[in-house]
């Protein structure tokens, strides 16, 4: 680790919180109906989309028919990109002549997509034409990430709401989000990296004699117009196969700085935004104070791991220095470091270094952070998470301290517990019980690309990485079989849509509760011994239900390699 | 039945908002304003386009300056990692034979002196820059093979040397096309 490595990770923590905590006002006003600077482009522009979907903005939805409108619509995006990806070898814009998917890959591709999860069995240079990189990527990509927004704005609205059913319209609230924040983030950003060397072109892969009279086909694309939607929307899934780490997605020091601002930005607002709905400015500070410590924690265990290097190649073959296989120049051991937790912890997925190559500990950090599932988290499936966890810490520390559990004023009662419990619970079964099946069958263990322990990682990284809907994978296994595909598909779709359900079935519930007036018997959730409790509580569960199985993957790995064994 | 209709409504909409106007929209702006970084950076020795700044290729010439080790190969239209694990026997396997190369190509090289990133394989496989340590220990051989001089060389990658950037980001490192295109106009 060096000084400036240190400084370099701390200040880039800084400037997301310095960005996100205005845009986190700015969410809210959006979503309180505030008049912006630009109402008078916006407020047109939205009339004609209400116009041509059909929308009447008068309308108010209670629980029911908002998340029955937000899953119908997810069915119907996902069969579309289905579709796409079972036709782009015959359809147009398709330069490079890339073949229609099979049925497991499309499946695997559109549940993947379609979930803001970006699990990618697919190598998109080889295995995606232009048409599906537009009309079905970029798409989705705002789509879903819109989608993450309004299912957290829904859920904070029934937890403010007195007496009430109404947790708005969800077509109004799902075309703000495009046109009032990712868009114009987007078409900026895009921009920008463009100008940094991130393709954007129509034209097919260049066939290039290299120096040496060689021939190099150089793939290429609309590159940069995903590029900056991946991050921002929290999705992950690249355009190449080596996703941030190529670079063209990624090509210099500043745009990785840039990516990982954008995948933190508007996760780490929602918590200004959140703050802002229930009016309690501690709440927020709390809530940031703990997470960024434990998104720090995490960067500077990756980079300490990362810098002392492999000690096996020390040992057996005099090589020493920070450990760069799978790493670029361009980025050095602390922005990778930075990247890995922060990918994990905002649940992006997006990778600027192969995780697979990372040393055992730091390979822990990631699979921890998307096994807590609640460091900032996804584009506000996250926020959603913390509040799950926050119900569960206040029921628990009611029991504790003999108080009737109450949060923001709602009285949590039996119903609400059950909920929360359900879709807390859900997150350790998808990810436990498809790795344990993948590990005593044939079609699970003949896809592991490293032998021994690491192997079981691998295996273990990829259903947790399907369950948290983050994207990011232990690459060497391969996946792109028909039973990963199927599975990792099945798990991805349990992972965001179950919780989501019991989330929005829980606003319903509170909406309706009546607002108690704070007293001197209510349970303050805006203090750091709160805050201390609510880690514990995450940290637990986290541990007590993984233990086992992280003891056998990356920790066995790590007391391997520094008692000196290869895996044989 | 109304949401199905209202869904199918706005799917239409939105992939030709989002799907399709956006990236043409980038698309063209990108052309107009950025034409060389749109089209991916490429570069042209004696008017022919010789590969992009951005991706490193296939180098073996002791005259030139040889990227980092690919575990694809330098396939520009596949790109990857080798994805090995740390307690991997095929790991050690890959950055001995690495070593070897380097040993074999700058003789006199001390194992101890080589940086990591020379010989371990990079994310992308296509990583277009080298660490300055990297570039140092290359010198000689290109010296050799080329007739420029030592210091010529050293001050050709103190011209191109790049980052860290404002002091914090990244570390200083240099683009091998960059060198490599120098190198051949020299030459000429």
């Amino acid at each position: 680790m060096t000084f400036s490595g240190v400084v370099g990770i701390i200040t880039v923590v800084a400037l997301v919180l310095i960005l996100s905590i205005p845009l986190g006002g700015y969410i809210h006003r959006v979503f309180t109906g505030e008049r912006s600077w630009f109402e008078p482009i916006f407020a047109p522009f939205e009339r004609l989309l209400y116009r041509l979907i059909g929308v009447n903005p008068k309308v108010e939805m209670d629980w029911k028919v908002y998340i029955k409108s937000l899953l119908i619509l997810n069915f119907v995006m996902a069969l579309f990109v289905y579709l796409v990806f079972r036709l782009q070898g015959v359809l147009p814009l398709n330069p490079d002549g890339v073949p229609s998917m099979n049925w497991a890959l499309a499946f695997n591709t559109a549940a993947s997509f379609v979930s803001n999860t970006n699990w990618q069995s697919y190598a998109g240079e080889s295995s995606m034409s232009y048409l599906g990189q537009m009309v079905a990527i970029t798409y989705l990509q705002f789509t879903t990430a819109a989608t993450g927004v309004v299912a957290a704005i829904a859920f904070v609205r029934g937890v403010v709401a007195n007496r009430s059913s109404s947790l708005g319209n969800f077509w109004i609230d799902l075309i703000k989000v495009h046109t009032r924040l990712l868009l114009p983030l987007a078409v900026v950003l895009a921009i920008v990296f463009v100008g940094l060397g991130v393709p954007e072109t129509l034209q097919g892969a260049a066939s290039v004699h290299t120096l040496q009279g060689a021939s190099q086909i150089i793939s290429r694309g609309p590159v940069a117009s995903l590029e900056a939607i991946k991050q921002l929307g929290t999705n992950g899934g690249g355009y190449f196969n080596a996703n941030s780490a190529h670079p063209f997605e990624n090509p210099s020091t500043i745009t990785d700085v840039l990516q990982i601002l954008a995948m933190a930005l508007i996760p780490t607002a929602l918590i200004a935004t959140f703050a802002r709905f229930i009016k309690n400015r501690r709440q927020g500070v709390v809530l940031y104070v703990l997470l960024t410590s434990t998104l720090l924690i995490g960067a500077f265990v990756v980079y300490a791991n990362e810098a002392i290097g492999n000690p096996m190649l020390h040992h057996l073959l005099g090589l020493s220095g920070p450990n760069m296989e799978g790493k670029e120049v361009r980025f050095g051991v602390g922005l990778s470091s930075l990247f890995t937790a922060a990918t994990t912890a905002f649940t992006t997925g997006a990778v600027n270094n192969m995780h697979d190559s990372l040393m055992p500990i730091s390979g822990l950090i990631p699979l921890l952070f998307m096994m807590f599932n609640t460091v900032f988290g996804g584009i506000g499936a996250g926020l959603l998470n913390i509040l799950m966890f926050l119900v569960i810490t206040v029921f628990l520390s009611g029991l504790m301290v003999g108080r009737t559990p109450e949060i923001f004023g709602k009285k949590i009662e039996a119903r609400e517990i059950k909920l929360a419990t359900a879709a807390m619970l859900v997150h350790p079964f998808v990810i436990l019980i498809p790795t344990a099946v993948a590990l005593v069958t044939k079609a699970g263990t003949s896809s592991i690309l490293n032998p021994g322990l690491h192997g079981l990682s691998e295996v273990l990284y990829a259903f947790t990485s399907a369950a948290a809907n983050n994207g990011s994978a232990f690459a060497g296994l391969n996946a792109n079989t028909t039973f990963y595909n199927v599975l990792l598909g099945l798990v991805i779709m349990i992972g965001r849509y179950v919780s989501i359900v019991a989330m929005f079935a829980m606003a319903g519930s509170l909406a309706k509760k009546a607002v108690i007036p704070e007293s001197v018997g209510t349970l303050r959730t805006d203090t750091y011994a709160f805050g201390g409790v609510f880690v514990a509580v995450v940290v637990i569960v986290g541990a007590l239900t993984f233990f086992p199985a992280l003891a056998i993957g990356p920790i066995g790995e790590h007391l391997q390699m520094w008692a000196g064994h290869l895996t044989r | 039945m109304i949401n199905v209709w209202r869904s199918l409504r706005f799917l239409v909409v939105s992939v030709v908002l989002l799907g399709v106007i956006y990236p043409v929209v980038i698309t063209g702006i990108g052309q107009l304003v950025f034409p060389f970084q749109a089209n991916g950076s490429m570069v042209s020795l004696n008017g022919r386009i010789v590969g992009s700044e951005l991706i490193a290729q296939a180098v073996t010439s002791p005259g030139l300056f040889h990227p980092r080790p690919s575990a694809v190969n330098y396939a520009a239209n596949g790109s990857g990692g080798s994805n090995l694990g740390s307690t991997n026997p095929a790991l050690v396997k890959e950055v001995q034979a690495n070593i070897a190369n380097v040993e074999k190509h700058n003789p006199g090289t001390l194992v101890s002196s080589i940086p990591t990133s020379m010989v371990e394989s990079s994310g992308s496989g296509l990583d277009p820059d080298i660490s300055i340590r990297d570039a140092m220990i290359q010198i000689p051989r290109i010296a050799a093979a080329t007739g420029l001089s030592q210091s010529a060389l050293k001050n050709l990658v103190a011209h191109y040397e790049q980052g860290p950037f404002l002091g914090i980001w990244g570390h200083s490192m240099v683009n091998v096309m960059q060198l490599n295109l120098a190198i051949k106009r020299e030459a000429q």
